[in-house]
């Protein structure tokens, strides 16, 4: 089968592999028929997640028709349409039985690894390097799916693969950071991050009941959707004061959560503290470069929530501790749960409460995978989201 | 007991802070140092001196912050040492070179002293076989019952399917079972062992028998989990270690990350009873295993896993 691998910092390619087997009873090989290249692939690509090797097949975004099933998968069948989950997750540990997909204990054959890094283990992830498990991402023909039984998601109405694939990350994942913030009826949220995370984001906090939104980016079209089509007020901050701003708009008190949809490469303007994450980074000495996050905790209002929704890998510098404390703020945080949200979310979709498909600027096929990569990470041709097609 | 691997490190440590001892003063007085080893009348000598200081804080660094089998450079640089100082000798007379004889004479000794915290890193390198017993620990919480998870432990012939050491164990029906291990090639570690210890839902324990390849011994506890939902095991495995052949053929058994290990057993422990099965990936395909931690596979299916479907 045809597969995209990394093959160094900012270089993949699309190679033949040999086609995935069941390994367990409780597999499936799904042919994967709609792909997307998520934001966080871009820190695998940049070569900022650690333990990713020449060859590993990345993408977790994925959906397909079932062709081959395990003895013990019983609740589908060959045929079938699902949207396969992100997070892998066996459905019988204390983490999943307490609908906390992402920390499932027993998804990672590398946990050992992990525990080094992390002191405990999160779940394996679908292409997401081998200190989380080293699976087979879905950006390829097939991808075997562990624990079939249990992630996949039936899709059997005839909703196009476009408004659905992104149950497996990106929709939920958004819903998730706007869920964990406990929005109450008048409250003020700001998004940092205008891409599909904080896109879906903003639109959840409104569904969940937020008076007012704000979305934070630099990218003209990424902010002109979230103000289009989310209904939100932009903040561009290499035009204004992101801190003052807020500040202004909420008279004072700053807003009542804040969502972090940005990770460990957020740009900033060329101020010293860029240079010195940057350095740190580069000389593998901090793993993050975390200036959004540290702006959404110095503007939150005091007792407010910190959502963090973008992906860190390891160790931060100069986090602002002493704010988090002394205002009583909270942070929430965490790969998404998944299998908690994608049922109602797929309801919402099926209800036209939520629309996905505005995020996405290009479709193409696998084999045109590479410049997909390079057109997300560059921000060019006005590029939100890449939909691949094997 | 003392233990020579910890009196290694902490000869490894104490060259580390003497290597920035010799360094210190080699950078900020480099004419006093000139002036001892007799070669002040040297143009050379300050920016060879300085050199050999910022080596020793190499040194330093690397004997503090890293492995003690760092001491291998400081050999290293003692030999240029040596033959810097040898060849100063050449060409100096009088009290000049009653001060350089003095300073290689140090430095010998130096090397000698280098060479014997060397040697003995090197000797645990390969020294796994090293007298003393071996104690394992870990624990892990499995959602299954005490009952389940003592039943599933307790039939001994399981063993082998999450303890990656273990080839097969068989019983005889008497609380007697026969045990063999994964050893490498060729040759075959067994022992026969039998239940010391048995109540069910709480704890299991053996001991081999006489006459075994290793003498070993183990307990496993079972205990509710404080919510009451769940099991939390906890293992002890105990080996006699009496050094030489035995002592290695352990080492092999375990590895370099013994602890690891058994961790990893216990997790191996927990997918069978939580899931069914091992969890697999397309980089670790036999599961979890730390040996193969870092030689693992690409993240993509590989050949003999391969299927078709096209």
């Amino acid at each position: 089968m045809r597969a995209l691998c990394w093959e160094a910092p900012t270089k993949v390619g699309v190679h033949e592999v040999p086609d995935p087997k069941i390994l367990s009873s409780r597999d499936a090989i799904v042919r994967v028929t709609s792909t997307a290249i998520c934001g966080s692939d871009l820190h695998l690509y940049d070569g900022y997640i650690p333990s990713v090797f020449p060859g590993d097949i990345l993408g977790h975004e994925f959906m397909g028709e079932v062709v081959e099933l395990g003895a013990d998968v019983t609740n589908l069948a060959v045929g079938d349409r699902v949207v396969v989950p992100f997070p892998i997750a066996c459905g019988a540990c204390r983490a999943c039985k307490r609908d906390m997909w992402s920390l499932c204990e027993n998804s990672n054959p590398n946990a050992g690894q992990a525990e080094k890094v992390m002191g405990h283990s999160p779940c394996g992830i679908f292409g997401y390097s081998h200190m989380l498990g080293g699976y087979q991402g879905g950006q390829a023909e097939y991808v075997r799916v562990p624990f079939a039984d249990v992630g996949p998601l039936k899709i059997e109405d005839d909703l196009t693969d476009d408004q659905v694939l992104f149950l497996s990350d990106i929709l939920p994942t958004g819903y998730m950071g706007a869920d964990l913030c406990g929005i109450e009826p008048g409250d003020v949220v700001a998004v940092w991050g205008a891409g599909p995370v904080g896109q879906f984001a903003v639109a959840s906090a409104y569904l969940l009941g937020a008076s007012k939104v704000i979305a934070i980016d630099r990218v003209p079209e990424r902010l002109r959707m979230a103000e289009e089509k989310g209904g939100a007020q932009t903040l561009n901050y290499e035009e204004t004061s992101v801190l003052e701003e807020l500040r202004e708009i909420t008279a004072g008190r700053g807003p009542d959560h804040c969502i972090e949809a940005v990770g460990m490469e957020a740009h900033s303007d060329i101020t010293p503290v860029e240079v010195y994450d940057k350095a740190k980074q580069l000389t593998k000495s901090q793993t993050e470069r975390p200036q959004a996050l540290r702006e959404a905790i110095l503007a939150c209002a005091n007792g407010g929530t910190v959502s963090i929704m973008g992906v860190y890998g390891g160790f931060a510098d100069k986090f602002p501790i002493g704010s988090v404390m002394n205002r009583s703020l909270t942070i929430k945080t965490g790969q998404c749960h998944v299998h908690r949200y994608m049922r109602p979310l797929l309801e919402r979709i099926r209800k036209g409460e939520i629309d996905p498909t505005y995020i996405i600027s290009h479709h193409m096929s696998l084999d045109e995978a590479p410049r997909g990569y390079d057109l997300f990470k560059h921000k060019q041709d006005q590029c939100t989201k890449v939909v691949l097609q094997p | 007991m003392d233990n020579p691997e910890r009196t290694t490190d902490r000869l490894a440590r104490f060259l580390g802070v003497a290597s920035a001892g010799l360094g210190v003063p080699m950078l900020w007085k480099t004419d006093e140092v000139a002036e001892a080893a007799g070669v002040d009348d040297s143009r050379m000598a300050p920016a060879v001196i300085q050199a050999v200081g910022t080596r020793e804080l190499v040194h330093a660094a690397l004997l503090l912050l890293g492995p003690s089998r760092s001491v291998w450079t400081r050999v290293v640089g003692d030999a240029g040492d040596l033959a810097v100082l040898t060849r100063a000798l050449q060409n100096r007379t009088g009290a000049r070179r009653s001060r350089t004889q003095a300073a290689t004479l140090a430095v010998l000794g130096i090397t000698a002293f280098d060479l014997y915290v060397a040697t003995r890193t090197l000797r645990r390198q390969h020294g796994k076989g090293r007298p003393g017993p071996l104690e394992l620990h870990a624990s892990a919480t499995v959602n299954r019952s005490p009952q389940e998870s003592y039943a599933y432990w307790r039939d001994f012939e399981n063993l082998p399917s999450f303890m990656l050491h273990l080839r097969s164990v068989t019983q005889d029906g008497n609380g007697r079972s026969r045990w063999e291990a994964n050893a490498p090639i060729r040759r075959k570690v067994k022992w026969d062992a039998e239940i010391t210890g048995d109540e069910p839902g709480r704890r299991i324990s053996w001991k081999s028998l006489p006459g075994a390849d290793i003498d070993n011994s183990g307990t496993v506890h079972f205990a509710p989990a404080p919510d009451g939902e769940g099991t939390e095991v906890r293992v002890h495995l105990h080996y006699d270690v009496p050094g030489g052949r035995v002592g290695r053929m352990v080492a092999k058994l375990w590895g370099e990350e013994p602890e690891q290990q058994v961790r990893d057993d216990l997790r191996r422990f927990k997918q069978v009873l939580e899931t069914g099965d091992l969890v697999r990936s397309d980089a670790l395909p036999q599961g979890t295993d730390a040996r193969h931690q870092f030689l693992q596979r690409t993240a993509k299916p590989n050949k003999h896993h391969g299927g078709g479907h096209r």
